[in-house]
């Protein structure tokens, strides 16, 4: 008796582990960047909530999103940034092909200690002044920025180099992404940086504009000259565009062939339709209402492809944007 | 006279080491109680029966740990099944049967170094390895495993360590009788050894428990708001192992997700979490504790 109960469990385990029995159910399956989780979180609930479709969302960060995507591991991407080249080339090569839907922008703050009264304005010129590599060990106090200034020292904050916001900060401050000056606190945890800059009088910071919206009263963030005089960042100046260089898009990327799906096709269209709401109560910017229209149509047209042509560029209006025929 | 001032030093040398002794013991203790406090006070508001019932939600207020703490229970459930049976036939091996030679002294110095790998490596490995080439995909299998094996040097050494107090005469009082090996090691290393072995699995266990890093590296998820299939069905033959192909999160990395939100009602989640992580290591080490005492009564010698 005792020896059939064994071959019998050994046999249920063996079959448990049968290659063919491995196949995935009816799963929507998400993963990417941190930045734009929140958002699909939410739209992830709320759509679980109106049908018993089984959503699931990680974060491998944009880059590691997209290696999965590419392998077809997943069926939804999130991405803080647009798809590389070399990202193009593996999707291409293992035969995904890609609908590229922005659903949101992400803006970057830059952040003073609130008795800091000198500087409320900045140029981008003076912010590549205080991170462009150069300046590491000679840019240490406010005057050398400005001779306006006062000479107080200066202290920076900001994200680490593995991050989607220092990345994007680079390319729109100092023009090549990745291009820093080294001796500043890093951490990846916004809230030391808050901490920072909050507790230090000369101190500067980066980062995204929602961690500010929950710290207004302990920082005061920098109105950013990008050429037309200084715009302080909002809600509305990110979503009408003003607020340039620093806010850009963040994208889902939709696998076409995952979006014959019907499941899927309904979890992308309840996204898009849902998004203006959801990415507010998650304290993102919304894109403008008509915007969303665009990204319907090119979601239910399947038009694939990037509109980037694999690299990033630095304040592209939204409405340009999806005015582009996307090409793979 | 001299012999009495010299006795009254070493006296003095014996109290400032207890002294020492003492605040070394202190620091730690006091670390993880001012780190429980913390957490207590940031987190024990949450700690409702929602939150421990609820899946995770964008209103910090209604966001729970379900799917997290159930995840970590299924994952090292896994890891102990897989660990405990492999760590203990390598570390009696090992200590029982191993010729003393080359090849042995060389295993037994790369289990140890083993031990000091990161686990981040492990991870890449096992996503190579469990995830493509064996096929178990991003699934709880492959995060037991993956987890087995990150303990197994831990595991190993425990046991060889608990199987070496036993004292040589009880191996040769069973020889005497005309014992084989294995009924020897069946009937008396085995249980004679099975508390320290039991300390060794805890402690790898609680390491296990609070890694992150490997888990994200093969496919560990943030959001899942459904738990893994049932183990058991209502028809033939009434056991599934479905459950060990499901997605998973485990509660660090539904912790690090909330510390690194905006919003501070989430971090007062991510306290919560993280007290419910500290009593599920507390409840395995508890467990261990009585185990142990429950085996040690039993040996009679």
């Amino acid at each position: 008796m005792r020896k059939t109960m064994k071959g019998f469990l050994a046999g249920t385990f063996v079959l448990a582990f049968a290659p063919g029995l491995w196949a995935a159910k009816d799963v929507i399956k998400i993963d990417g960047s941190s930045t734009v989780f929140p958002i699909t979180e939410a739209v992830s609930e709320e759509f679980m909530k109106s049908e018993p479709t089984q959503v699931t969302v990680g974060i491998s960060g944009t880059g590691g999103g997209f290696k999965k995507f590419c392998r077809g591991e997943t069926d939804i991407s999130n991405a803080s940034r647009p798809i590389l080249r070399k990202e193009m080339d593996a999707c291409l090569e293992a035969g995904i092909q890609y609908i590229e839907l922005p659903v949101a922008f992400d803006a970057l703050t830059v952040v003073i200690n609130p008795k800091n009264n000198w500087a409320q304005t900045m140029t981008v010129a003076h912010l590549k002044k205080i991170w462009e590599p150069a300046a590491q060990g000679n840019i240490k106090t406010w005057k050398q920025v400005n001779p306006a200034w006062p000479d107080k020292p200066l202290k920076l904050y900001g994200p680490g180099a593995d991050s989607g916001t220092f990345d994007y900060f680079t390319e729109a401050i100092v023009g090549k992404a990745k291009s820093s000056r080294g001796d500043f606190t890093a951490s990846e945890d916004d809230n030391i940086l808050v901490q920072g800059v909050t507790n230090d009088e000369g101190g500067l910071g980066y980062f995204g504009l929602a961690y500010y919206l929950e710290n207004m009263e302990t920082l005061k963030a920098v109105a950013v000259d990008g050429g037309k005089g200084g715009v302080s960042p909002a809600m509305e100046t990110v979503k009408s565009g003003t607020y340039a260089p620093l806010s850009r898009p963040i994208f889902i990327y939709v696998s076409k062939k995952s979006a014959r799906r019907p499941e899927v096709k309904r979890y992308v269209e309840f996204y898009i339709k849902h998004a203006q709401e959801l990415v507010n109560e998650v304290k993102y910017v919304p894109l403008p209402a008509e915007e969303y229209n665009s990204v319907l149509y090119r979601f239910q047209k399947g038009q694939t492809g990037t509109a980037f042509g694999g690299k990033s560029e630095v304040g592209v209006p939204i409405s340009e944007l999806l005015n582009r025929k996307p090409k793979l | 006279m001299k012999i009495r001032k010299d006795i009254a030093q070493r006296k003095r040398t014996d109290k400032v080491f207890s002294l020492v002794g003492l605040i070394a013991t202190l620091v730690g203790i006091v670390t993880l109680l001012a780190l429980m406090i913390d957490l207590a006070w940031d987190g024990t508001a949450r700690l409702n029966w929602n939150f421990f019932t609820a899946f995770p939600s964008r209103f910090p207020d209604k966001a729970g740990i379900l799917s997290a703490w159930v995840g970590t229970g299924v994952v090292m459930f896994v890891t102990a099944l897989a660990a405990v049976p492999m760590g203990v036939a390598a570390g009696v091996y090992l200590e029982e049967y191993a010729p003393k030679n080359v090849m042995t002294t060389l295993i037994e110095i790369n289990i140890a170094n083993l031990a000091g790998v990161p686990s981040i490596v492990y991870g890449l490995m096992a996503l190579g390895l469990f995830v493509y080439k064996f096929q178990f995909g991003m699934s709880i299998l492959t995060a037991g495993l993956t987890l087995a094996l990150l303990i197994l040097p831990i595991v190993i050494m425990a046991t060889r360590e608990a199987i070496r107090t036993i004292p040589g005469s009880i191996r040769e009082a069973a020889f005497a009788v005309g014992a084989t090996k294995w009924q020897m090691i069946r009937h008396h290393i085995l249980p004679y050894s099975a508390g320290g072995i039991l300390t060794g699995v805890i402690i790898g266990l609680s390491r296990a428990i609070g890694e992150s890093a490997p888990l994200i590296t093969i496919g560990a998820l943030t959001f899942i708001a459904f738990l893994p299939a049932s183990p058991f069905t209502g028809t033939f033959p009434f056991l599934s192992f479905e459950w060990l192909k499901s997605p998973y999160t485990v509660l660090p990395i539904q912790a690090f997700n909330w510390v690194s939100r905006p919003q501070k009602a989430f971090h007062l989640n991510a306290a919560a979490a993280g007290l419910t992580l500290m009593a599920m290591t507390l409840a395995m080490n508890g467990a261990a504790i009585w185990i142990r005492y429950r085996f040690r009564k039993r040996i009679k010698w």
